[in-house]
């Protein structure tokens, strides 16, 4: 589904991505891991399409696309979903009118008839569920407000409504009680299927214990340095990030 | 100096246009000499360069030429049953006006005929800063005609009023000065619109002179929209004067034009009276809009909010300055201002000042102005949704825009204006 070849990256003349390959196939979960500062984020942002950030070398296929050539709105429409670490507010819109536009614009792209306000409602009441979010609280103006709980189900709930191919969740973790994790693990964990894929962005193990991936990779210093499978995150969290610095150093 | 000579001759030729044997005409033909225009520099006009356009574009020699348009219907809002006054180049049109309220609640008559039989005498002229302000002056020596509308007490006016100041510029220059005194007795109701439309690509210049009386527990909802497409140069002063526990809100949207100025002065001489007043310039091209206001606490225990906002594009330019003042018996007093204002390219400007002068100690008051770009952050987040970068940045304007619309109850009129809004941001 998504083939990452030697991909760098940078912003403004500091180089971030030093040359990622990773490969995502349909039905598989990833997540990558590493030190503050190794390029998890922008990792996230670069397939995301975030234009503060500079590819200088390498391609990103997605589903036989380059997905690189892609606006960051085609890329959604093409079935990318990023979650964001800091989900943005924005007075004045609310997420029911936003996500009306936003489904509405990516059914287009998929060539299927638009909801109308009924069908839309429904979809909603059905996804609400999933990550026990209030009607009330989509109402109100975009993430304004909104705890930091609050915010990361939004991020779930508008994935959730727009069923993508392959999320990105860049630190959903982050900023969460244990009640929430456990929300927001929770719908993830519904939304897997075999036609999907998610990359888990995290610094800790904590959220692997709730969302269970199939593979674990660690990034250091823009390069992916070690891969594995699930219990490479609980050596991680046993050894901690020196043991990963310091076998880097010693090669 | 040359500044100066042909600020005088300007001058001159205004001058030398006058012709009546009025007396308070007179008097303010002096007052307007005296004061002369705003030089480039006058701290008022700073950034509204008001002669020059007006020395650039305009003989004071010529009289406006005849009009002979058929019909009206594109200036109506659709949908809105109104009582409907048309001025056409600054004269009262009696075929395109229409009343529809009956007198027992609203009474409508030109002004100069509600001078001479007395009706206006008590409040006429008794709020313009005539004597300070030349616009104010020009306009009281020069005034052409003007509307009369009085809401007796208790009364609630069901349909709206809608004044529309049509200036037809199809054959030559249209140079106008129009009035309006409108008097709201205790507990009267009203909602007046007032929109200015062109017709023709030939300069307008256009004075307006509004008094509004707002009695003892009376409401005003007042709505100003300044979309025209043609060269309107608009020197709009109104002023309202507002009695114990009246209520008063105000919208001024402004679209078009080429020049266009507006002097909002708010008198709060009573106890209790709640005031909003709300703005929106949404501008492109070369138009500058310049909104100066003044919210003068004068009495105890009122309240006073003001929120201004702008989306400049293109080189228009936009002038907000917001003056408060609270007098030293205007105790308990909560006055509240903020400007809001978005830059979209690099050649658009932005001057805005917000002045609160304080004497009273017991009072709660703040003012604040920003000026920014749209939020990047913002619009990649939409456009991660899938919302195109186009789409993604109306949205956001449009959310940063509809704010001001809060206080208008009218729902044809709403619609109206948020179509208008909605259209100007989705061409960005």
């Amino acid at each position: 589904m998504l083939s990452i070849k030697n991909l760098k990256a940078r912003v403004e003349d500091k180089p971030i991505l030093n040359g990622i390959n990773l490969q995502v196939n349909a039905g598989e979960v990833h997540a990558i891991m590493g030190p503050n500062g190794s390029g998890k984020s922008t990792l996230a942002s670069v397939l995301a399409g975030r234009e503060d950030y500079e590819v200088t070398e390498g391609e990103v296929v997605f589903q036989g696309k380059n997905l690189l050539e892609l606006d960051p709105d085609v890329r959604a429409c093409e079935g990318i979903f990023l979650a964001f670490q800091y989900p943005v507010e924005i007075p004045g819109v609310s997420t029911v009118n936003f996500m009306k536009t936003a489904i509405n614009k990516i059914r287009e792209h998929r060539g299927q008839p638009v909801l109308d306000a009924v069908a839309f409602l429904q979809l909603m009441k059905e996804k609400m569920k999933l990550v026990e979010i209030d009607q009330s609280l989509l109402s109100r103006s975009l993430n304004e407000g909104f705890s930091g709980g609050e915010k990361k189900r939004n991020e779930i709930f508008q994935m959730a409504m727009l069923e993508p191919r392959l999320s990105i969740l860049d630190e959903t973790d982050s900023g969460l009680d244990i009640d929430a994790l456990r929300i927001v693990a929770n719908g993830v964990n519904k939304l897997r299927s075999k036609n999907n894929a998610t990359i888990l962005v995290t610094h800790y193990q904590r959220l692997l214990e709730y969302i269970v991936p199939d593979f674990v990779h660690v990034l250091y210093k823009g390069k992916i340095v070690k891969s594995g499978g699930k219990e490479l995150a609980l050596e991680l969290e046993a050894k901690g990030y020196d043991w990963i610095k310091n076998e880097m150093e010693l090669v | 100096m040359t500044a100066l000579a042909i600020d005088t001759d300007l001058k001159e030729k205004i001058i030398k246009s006058f012709s009546s044997d009025d007396g308070g005409r007179k008097n303010a033909l002096e007052v307007f000499k005296e004061l002369g225009l705003p030089a480039g520099k006058a701290e008022e006009y700073r950034f509204t360069p008001i002669t020059k356009a007006l020395e650039k574009n305009f003989d004071f020699d010529v009289a406006n030429s005849s009009s002979n348009f058929s019909s009206i219907d594109s200036f109506l809002i659709p949908g809105l049953e109104a009582n409907v006054i048309v001025f056409v180049n600054g004269k009262y049109a009696a075929h395109f006006s229409k009343k529809i309220s009956p007198d027992r609640e609203v009474r409508i008559s030109s002004l100069p005929a509600a001078i001479e039989n007395g009706d206006a005498t008590e409040h006429f002229e008794k709020y313009l800063k005539t004597s300070t302000d030349v616009f104010s002056a020009m306009n009281s020596a020069f005034w052409q005609d003007g509307v009369f509308i009085k809401v007796p007490a208790n009364t609630k006016v069901e349909k709206p009023i809608l004044i529309l100041h049509i200036n037809d510029a199809g054959q030559s220059q249209s140079v106008c000065h129009t009035r309006l005194l409108l008097m709201l007795e205790e507990g009267a109701n009203l909602t007046l619109i007032e929109r200015s439309a062109s017709i023709g690509s030939n300069p307008i210049f256009h004075t307006f002179a509004e008094e509004i009386v707002i009695g003892k527990n009376a409401s005003l909802d007042y709505v100003k929209i300044q979309n025209d497409e043609g060269k309107l140069h608009q020197v709009a002063n109104s002023l309202f004067h507002q009695s114990d526990k009246s209520r008063l809100n105000t919208f001024t949207l402004t679209l078009n034009g080429s020049l266009i100025r507006n002097n909002f002065n708010i008198a709060i001489d009573g106890e209790n009276c709640e005031s909003h007043f709300y703005g929106l310039y949404l501008l492109n091209g070369n138009t500058m809009a310049d909104n100066h206001t003044v919210v003068d606490h004068i009495k105890p225990n009122s309240f006073s909010n003001e929120l201004y906002k702008g989306v400049m594009d293109g080189n228009s330019k936009g002038v907000f300055n917001g003056k408060i003042f609270v007098r030293p018996n205007a105790q308990k007093t909560n006055a509240f201002q903020s400007n809001r204002n978005i830059l979209l390219t690099d050649t658009a400007t932005i001057n805005t000042k917000p002045q609160l002068e304080i004497w009273a100690d017991d009072v709660k008051c703040s003012h604040g102005c920003t000026t920014g770009q749209l939020d990047e952050e913002a619009v990649f987040y939409l456009r991660s949704r899938g919302i195109p970068s186009k789409e993604a940045k109306a949205m956001l304007l449009y959310a940063f825009a509809a704010e001001t619309l809060q206080p208008i109850k009218n729902m044809e009129l709403k619609n109206y204006l948020d179509g208008l809004i909605s259209q100007r941001l989705n061409k960005v």
